[in-house]
């Protein structure tokens, strides 16, 4: 039967797709950027909708939910993941509001008044049928995947903006969004870079080549030399891994050490990161937001036994520290990101 | 001895070609100028000076001494290299203009100065004082008055000076020592550092057997240079064992005093050394102890007295400064760690590692976690040492520093040098520990010999510091090494520092032996020590 075969083919697609996130995580399969992933996760998700069998927008959602959950299991440091799960539940809810004609469910919280006369959630109104819903999430979807394509080049043109010549640009790591930004500011100003080389994994090597390329003047230092050499800095330009609700980030480590030395000489800490890393998820305390890697990369001497060793992967950094973030949309404060984050999750997909 | 003079004032010495040549041939044989000869060719020079003095008049003269002081206007410079500065061609006679009046004043003590050597010398024969420079000597601050201390600049701060080079170079080659050439592109920031390759240590252009260099300096220099004996105390006491050596194998030549002769046998020594590595602030503090030691020795003490006399202070020296200051301070320090304390170290300092060993062996009970950061890694030393005498131990790099930083409720670190403005040299990393720990609200106590406390004063890690070799940054990972191939890519450079300054607001207290002070008292303990000595 073609709907039996489409389904097993769903759920095979499925499965590797899970098995891949498995993989990345623990270091075995290659390392993918979070683009790649994005991208991956929100063509699945179209998939899903094509090929499963829903009646009617809750049962969809509930099909979503449910291969969301997995996959967020399945990999939970991966977070856009399940920021492009929740973003497509979102454009559910409002294709559904659409094809209903109601327009008031697209800002559930406007007003206080608002807040409380609305009542109850409005999960039941999901049970009617419309025959053009699934024609128009797919639509969405791929409005959302062609956005998602653009988001390097959309932060890429800022770049001008921000850096002016002859200036000395500190990063840490590897970004392939910092990567594009420097590249895009070097065809037309001549400027400095300053690559902390993030041990133990060293990933700021293979940045410093990169930039080397576009004929970049860059300096690699170690990580113990951050706040050495920050008082020549102008300015500190970031990825992240994700960013917080309130405005912080989950950076990869060393990224905090950076941010303190930036506030200490008051040199401002550029964040840029498209807005598919935006997660609804806030801090509790710092240890949830840490992964320990194996820790035979720090340590190769037979006392290991006798010692703990600690390698974390991910730093928080407070939204105190941080001066500016650049995404796809646009310059804004960190203060803001809460009300950016509400136009692109529904406060009750929050917690999938 | 024809001197010719071009119109445009340079000087062209036939007979000095015929010096370099001898210079060169005694190299090649191996042995040292006999003292004969190198007075021969100071007096050369000096003759040179005097007909071109006769020849040309006063204008000549202060033009001379323009050039010869625009190199290194702040130079209180010794009388002799000048002297032998000039006859080289320097080509500063357009900012001669600019150098005028402050010449003027240099070129009258100058002559004053000359005039008194001049008949110095005549009254004693066959003596030289020119030879005698050091390293690393300051003018002695008499501790009642505050003199305005013209402090020479060390060479090693000024690489980016053609003609502070070409100084050096001049210098190396009249004690016959090798000079080492810097190796690969340096960050622009730091043009003015030396930067050298572990690869080519400078041991390679000496000739087998030294007799110029003794043995055991020689092979002292080679472990710095591959840093095998690292560490500020460890350099120190190596050093003061060599000179002990040194002094035991000296023996005083015939028409000489011990007590002159003796340094200017060790000035080579010392700038061999520093062509190996640069000298820390506790090997000059050394250095300046045992020259004052050895110029103080009466004139009328037999040999085998005046070394016994020495060896016997270079041990009351490490004695006194290095073994009982550590007692003394971690005296201090056990009382400053309590019960359930998590103690963050840094690196690897001998210091801190003892204070460590004695309290636990004092029966507290705390845990320690090791920070540690490339390239130089010299965390797990202090891990080993400490895993072997029991005590718990976590190791972590110092990217991970906020993560583990919520844990510890002291911060202990060691210091390479402490400066007169209160700020802390130590290894790099040590100011962002410092940073971080305060951001966190954990008190950070530094622990410091006073031998290491030094005169200068400086507010980054950038005007001096020390570049180590940049091939340290390059490491495998995943079968690829990124950088491997760094110095065929045009716009790349390594940097690989190797001190920084940690700013006093950041420290919360400096144990010594002489107490637990505030880093800005710094000053006062100097000012202490000079009234002492």
């Amino acid at each position: 039967m073609p709907g039996a075969d489409k389904e097993t083919d769903l759920s095979e697609r499925i499965e590797s797709f899970l098995s891949e996130l498995k993989r990345c995580g623990s270091g075995a399969g290659s390392l993918r950027g979070s683009a790649e992933t994005a991208r991956e996760t929100t063509a699945l998700l179209r998939r899903i909708t094509a090929q499963a069998r829903w009646g009617n927008a809750g049962e969809l959602m509930e099909i979503i939910r449910k291969e969301g959950r997995r996959m967020t299991a399945a990999q939970p440091s991966e977070t856009t993941v399940g920021n492009m799960i929740r973003r497509v539940l979102k454009i559910i809810r409002e294709e559904y509001a659409r094809s209903r004609g109601s327009s008031e469910e697209t800002d559930q919280q406007e007003s206080l008044h608002k807040l409380l006369t609305s009542g109850g959630s409005s999960e039941d109104n999901f049970r009617q049928h419309f025959t053009h819903l699934k024609a128009n999430v797919i639509e969405a979807i791929n409005e959302l995947l062609t956005e998602l394509e653009g988001t390097t080049d959309n932060i890429s043109m800022q770049a001008l903006e921000h850096i002016h010549s002859n200036e000395v640009i500190m990063t840490i790591g590897r970004s392939r969004t910092v990567e594009a930004f420097l590249k895009d500011a070097a065809r037309k100003r001549k400027f400095h870079v300053i690559v902390a080389e993030c041990a133990p994994f060293c990933q700021g090597h293979e940045m410093a080549t990169s930039l080397c390329k576009e004929d970049i003047e860059t300096t690699v230092i170690p990580d113990a030399a951050i706040f050495a050499v920050m008082s020549r800095v102008n300015k500190v330009i970031i990825g992240t891994q994700t960013v917080l609700a309130n405005g912080g980030l989950r950076a990869v480590n060393g990224t905090h050490t950076l941010a303190l030395a930036a506030k200490h000489h008051s040199t401002p800490l550029i964040v840029c990161a498209p807005m598919f890393k935006l997660s609804p998820q806030v801090p509790d305390t710092p240890y949830n937001h840490t992964k320990l890697k194996s820790v035979d990369t720090i340590l190769y001497i037979h006392i290991l036994s006798k010692v703990n060793a600690h390698c974390p992967v991910f730093d928080y950094v407070p939204p105190e520290l941080i001066t500016l973030f650049i995404s796809n949309i646009g310059g804004n404060a960190p203060s803001y990101i809460y009300r950016l984050m509400s136009e692109l999750y529904h406060p009750e997909d929050h917690e999938l | 001895n024809i001197t010719d003079s071009d119109p445009d004032g340079r000087l062209t010495v036939t007979d000095k070609d015929v010096k370099l040549q001898e210079i060169a041939l005694a190299k090649n044989e191996g042995k040292e100028l006999t003292k004969e000869e190198k007075q021969r060719l100071r007096k050369e020079k000096k003759q040179h000076k005097k007909n071109k003095k006769d020849d040309k008049g006063p204008p000549e003269k202060e033009k001379e001494k323009e050039k010869a002081s625009v190199p290194a206007p702040s130079k209180p410079a010794t009388q002799s290299p000048a002297h032998k500065a000039a006859p080289a061609p320097v080509h500063a006679s357009e900012s001669a203009a600019a150098a005028e009046k402050p010449a003027k004043s240099k070129a009258e003590l100058r002559a004053e100065r000359r005039a008194r050597q001049d008949s110095e010398r005549t009254s004693k024969q066959g003596k030289k004082e020119g030879g005698q420079q050091s390293a690393s000597s300051k003018p002695k601050a008499t501790p009642n008055e505050l003199q305005p201390v013209v402090k020479r600049l060390p060479e090693h701060v000024q690489v980016d000076d053609p003609a502070a080079l070409k100084k050096l170079a001049k210098k190396l080659e009249r004690q016959q020592v090798p000079l080492r050439s810097d190796y690969g592109y340096k960050v622009s920031l730091f043009s003015h550092l030396h930067q050298y390759s572990r690869k080519s240590p400078p041991t390679l252009q000496i000739s087998i057997p030294a007799t110029v260099i003794h043995p055991s300096i020689v092979r002292l220099g080679l472990q710095y240079s591959q840093g095998i004996i690292a560490g500020s105390n460890a350099r120190s006491v190596a050093l003061l064992h060599t000179f002990k050596q040194v002094i035991q194998d000296y023996s005083t030549p015939p028409n000489e005093e011990l007590s002159r002769d003796l340094v200017n046998k060790l000035s080579p020594y010392i700038s061999f050394l520093s062509q190996c590595r640069p000298l820390s602030a506790s090997m000059g503090n050394a250095i300046k102890y045992i020259k004052k030691e050895i110029s103080n020795i009466p004139s009328q003490c037999k040999e085998e007295e005046a070394k016994g006399k020495l060896q016997a202070c270079i041990d009351s020296y490490i004695n006194e400064k290095i073994i009982l200051a550590s007692e003394a301070i971690s005296k201090y320090a056990i009382e400053k760690i309590s019960d359930g304390d998590v103690i963050l170290v840094y690196g690897c300092s001998s210091l801190v590692n003892h204070i460590l060993c004695k309290a636990f062996e004092k029966q507290r009970k705390f845990r320690v976690i090791v920070v540690d950061s490339r390239p130089r890694l010299e965390g797990r030393e202090a891990l080993r040492r400490l895993v072997k005498k029991g005590i718990r131990c976590t190791y972590v790099l110092i990217s991970a520093l906020s993560y583990i930083l919520p844990e510890v409720s002291k911060v202990f670190l060691g210091a390479h040098a402490l400066l007169a403005n209160g700020y802390v040299m130590s290894r790099v990393g040590t100011s962002q520990i410092a940073l971080v720990a305060k951001a966190y609200n954990v008190p950070v106590l530094v622990c410091c010999e006073t031998y290491k406390f030094c005169e200068r004063v400086q507010t980054d890690s950038f005007v001096s510091n020390e570049l180590d070799d940049p091939d340290d940054l390059i490491v495998t990972r995943n079968g690829k090494s990124h950088l491997e191939n760094w110095q065929t890519v045009k716009s790349l450079g390594l940097l690989n520092l190797v001190y920084d300054v940690t700013p006093p607001d950041f420290v919360d207290l400096v144990i010594t032996d002489l107490g637990m002070i505030p880093c800005t008292s710094v000053p006062v303990v100097l000012r202490v020590k000079n009234v002492d000595q």
